[in-house]
């Protein structure tokens, strides 16, 4: 099973950002505050934000190498990446959403999926008409669709309601059982990470400062 | 209007490429028809696309023809005189698309131009449509530009059911056609106005989000 190994720098407004993280398959959370650049190494890992030197390899895949000037395009990366504010495309259905990243498109699969997530009835219904907890598991449905080699979250539950974050996580903790890829999901949220993570790594201004399983992370950072 | 939505909204996604070189001049040379008096405009496509122009010889050496005092230049004139608010009703619609769907759309393994015709476009549609309406409406009123470069054809002499409403309303007033000019001038106005709604209505929704 591959893991993700990223080394990455980069300079991106008043942040500073130099870490390693190592990810194996399962669930790694980042933590950390406000502006320490949890989303920035998730966009990096995504593609979407080039850094200035490093390098980031998926198991024998190199995504990216600056050294050797190879920077697989985004659309071309195996990933699927769950947006803070999920970004579900409002002008097509549920499960033209889910089919969109799909290699081969099919609506038997796409509903399947639609209804592997507990949201089945929606497939025929736009965006603007779910609630906040049925968008979220359609966006986790849509990146599912795409058979992903990573899996990228950006605190997708931090909008949720205490019973149906707790619903989600168990979703999310399942899935990424079925999967066996590395999943990375950032989170400030200290008890979503002790119910989540397999291993978790702290950032703080652009610097890892703890990383391993959470029962030594979380209980020095309680400490 | 088929022709200024295309133009429009390809130079409106140039305005929104963060790589685009020169952007403020591209974006004043964009502008230039709002400014420039119609007799300036109408003599750069004078010479632009007169017969005895690069373009005009090129044109008549492949279909026979020319493109000045044609009905062809009056499309030209109302494109170009419309351009600018088809690119800055296009460019409205192009801002309010959230960066995320584009991003998310790239993650999902869509292509730059999967991206622009399935997501990008689509959200930014009713920009366009409000960019057709305006670039429409401007091109009813053009009358100097189309007049420098289309006028021949249409002298009440010509096929003159064909011509622009401008230069149609101006032909019947010399003929002493007063009923005929009047008509058309109402149907001119009702139909800008009723655009005009239409596209601020469009303009409005997407300033709202």
């Amino acid at each position: 099973m591959a893991s993700l190994v990223a080394d990455i720098a980069l300079r991106h407004g008043e942040l500073d950002l130099a870490v390693t993280l190592r990810c194996p398959p399962g669930i790694t959370c980042v933590m950390g505050r406000s502006g320490s650049g949890k989303s920035t190494v998730l966009n990096v890992l995504a593609g979407l934000t080039t850094p200035d030197r490093g390098t980031i390899t998926l198991g024998d895949e190199v995504w990216f190498d600056r050294a050797k000037a190879v920077d697989i395009p985004v659309h071309h990366r195996r990933l699927a990446y769950v947006f803070q504010g999920l970004a579900l495309f409002p002008h097509m259905s549920a499960i033209q959403n889910v089919m969109y990243g799909m290699v081969e498109k099919s609506p038997a699969k796409a509903q399947a999926l639609l209804d592997r997530v507990g949201v089945g009835p929606l497939a025929r219904r736009r965006p603007r008409t779910f609630s906040g907890g049925e968008a979220q598991r359609v966006a986790l449905a849509r990146a599912l669709a795409r058979a992903p080699k990573l899996v990228l979250l950006d605190e997708p539950f931090s909008a949720l309601d205490r019973e149906l974050r707790a619903q989600l996580v168990a979703l999310v903790k399942e899935l990424a059982v079925e999967l066996a890829v590395p999943v990375v999901h950032v989170t400030h949220s200290l008890a979503e990470a002790r119910l989540l993570a397999d291993h978790v790594i702290q950032l703080d201004r652009g610097r890892v400062i703890a990383d391993g399983a959470p029962r030594d992370v979380l209980v020095s950072d309680a400490e | 209007m088929v022709l200024s939505v295309v133009l429009g909204t390809g130079f409106a996604l140039l305005l929104a490429w963060k790589r685009l070189p020169l952007p403020d001049l591209f974006q004043a040379l964009v502008s230039t028809p709002l400014v420039l008096p119609p007799t300036v405009l109408g003599f750069y496509l004078l010479t632009l696309l007169g017969p005895h122009s690069l373009v005009g010889r090129a044109y008549h050496a492949v279909f026979g023809g020319d493109i000045i005092f044609t009905f062809k230049a009056a499309v030209i004139a109302a494109t170009v005189g419309s351009i600018p608010l088809v690119v800055g009703a296009v460019k409205i619609g192009l801002d309010a698309v959230e960066p995320n769907m584009v991003a998310a759309a790239r993650t999902l393994g869509a292509s730059p131009g999967r991206v622009l015709a399935t997501v990008t476009l689509p959200l930014a549609a009713p920009g366009i449509i409000a960019g057709a309406m305006l670039g429409f409406a401007r091109a009813l009123g053009d009358y100097g530009m189309t007049q420098m470069v289309a006028s021949q054809r249409f002298d009440g002499f010509g096929i003159h059911n064909e011509s622009p409403a401008s230069i149609f309303v101006m032909n019947e007033m010399v003929a002493l056609r007063e009923d005929s000019a009047r008509n058309m001038a109402i149907a001119t106005t009702v139909l800008g106005v009723v655009l005009l709604i239409l596209a601020n209505r469009l303009t409005r929704r997407l300033r709202r989000g």
